[in-house]
């Protein structure tokens, strides 16, 4: 069961690398320290390399889950300021 | 201020680094750069400014390009020789970046001008080489309290300092006044390497950018020397000067003046 808050979505279905880094990047600057921003995507690689660099900016990798065969779901919490 | 999907793409490599990310580029966007003379120092300088997204970028140039001048002044080029360098620079910084609003100011920085023509700008860079100008630059920078960002190149060696008005020495600091005509040779009397430019301009852009996304720290009260034949960047420490006449505690000098001089423009 689902029980975190999603302080935001972000949908990027479609979108390629390197830019569902930077759309994912973009959305957390847009929260506040503490909340959670919720990522759809479908682009297979952008899977492993979204935690990675979200932990190498310091913030929380809550989730990393596969949806369906083409499609994931991750979620962040902002750890730091930008 | 919004991305469009094609500035993300654009600046894409600054916005995912986490010193700069969109909060960065939105201040690299917001920013106004004046850079005194697009030659040598001043194309290189101009070039990678215009292509990091820097919203206003004036170039002060009054010469006009030359077919010598093409070994090291690389916003200019065959289709532009007799055109006003700021102009001919202008050009090339807009078709690499539309979003850059670049001002082509055809005057000669002088003592009477220089205020006005710094005075709405963030940050000055100094891409002559001449030093009675260098010196008046300096000294309008630390009247206006503008941070400058000073190189200088000569045969295979150049030099970067940043200087920051009210926070670290000015280039009187280190020396109080301008050497004699005719004791530093001149480009044309003694040659400098085409690329130098490119390596001591990078660096000046390099600062600029540090300061506008307030990262990293500025080499100020330094003087970064790089020697290309030996292949070494040293850093000379620059005391700020208690009784320097520009900047120390009770300064003697309180206006600008012109020292004419001869000296070649790079």
């Amino acid at each position: 069961m689902e029980d975190v808050k999603i302080d935001k979505k972000l949908d990027i279905r479609g979108v390629v690398c390197p830019y569902t880094l930077v759309k994912s990047k973009l959305a957390v600057e847009s929260i506040e320290v503490g909340q959670i921003l919720e990522i759809i995507l479908d682009y297979p690689e952008a899977a492993g390399s979204i935690p990675k660099a979200m932990l190498n900016y310091g913030h929380a990798v809550l989730k990393v889950e596969k949806i369906n065969p083409k499609e994931w779901i991750i979620q962040v919490r902002k750890e730091v300021e930008d | 201020m919004e991305f469009s999907e094609e500035q993300l793409k654009r600046y894409s490599r600054h916005i995912i680094l986490p010193e700069v990310g969109g909060k960065g580029q939105q201040k690299i966007s917001a920013a106004k750069v004046l850079i005194i003379g697009a030659g040598g120092l001043g194309c290189p300088v101009g070039y990678y400014l215009a292509a990091a997204g820097v919203g206003t970028l004036a170039l002060v140039d009054n010469d006009e390009v030359e077919l010598s001048n093409l070994q090291r002044q690389i916003a200019h080029s065959v289709k532009t020789l007799g055109v006003n360098k700021a102009d001919s620079a202008k050009q090339t910084f807009e078709s690499l970046n539309p979003d850059v609003n670049v001002v082509a100011i055809r005057e000669r920085i002088n003592s009477k001008n220089i205020l006005d023509l710094i005075k709405d700008y963030d940050i000055i860079v100094d891409g002559t080489d001449n030093f009675p100008t260098r010196y008046l630059i300096n000294d309008a920078c630390v009247m206006l309290k503008k941070p400058l960002v000073s190189g200088a190149i000569l045969r295979f060696e150049g030099q970067v300092t940043t200087i920051l008005p009210g926070d670290g020495p000015c280039y009187r600091c280190l020396f109080e006044e301008p050497p004699p005509a005719g004791l530093v040779p001149s480009c044309q009397e003694a040659g400098v390497l085409g690329v130098l430019p490119g390596v001591i301009g990078a660096l000046q852009a390099t600062e600029v950018l540090k300061l506008i996304i307030g990262k990293g720290t500025p080499l100020k009260g330094q003087l970064l020397i790089y020697d290309a034949l030996g292949v070494n960047f040293r850093k000379v420490k620059i005391p700020k000067n208690a009784e320097c006449p520009m900047c120390g505690k009770d300064p003697k000098i309180t206006k600008l003046s012109d020292t004419p001089e001869q000296y070649c423009s790079i």
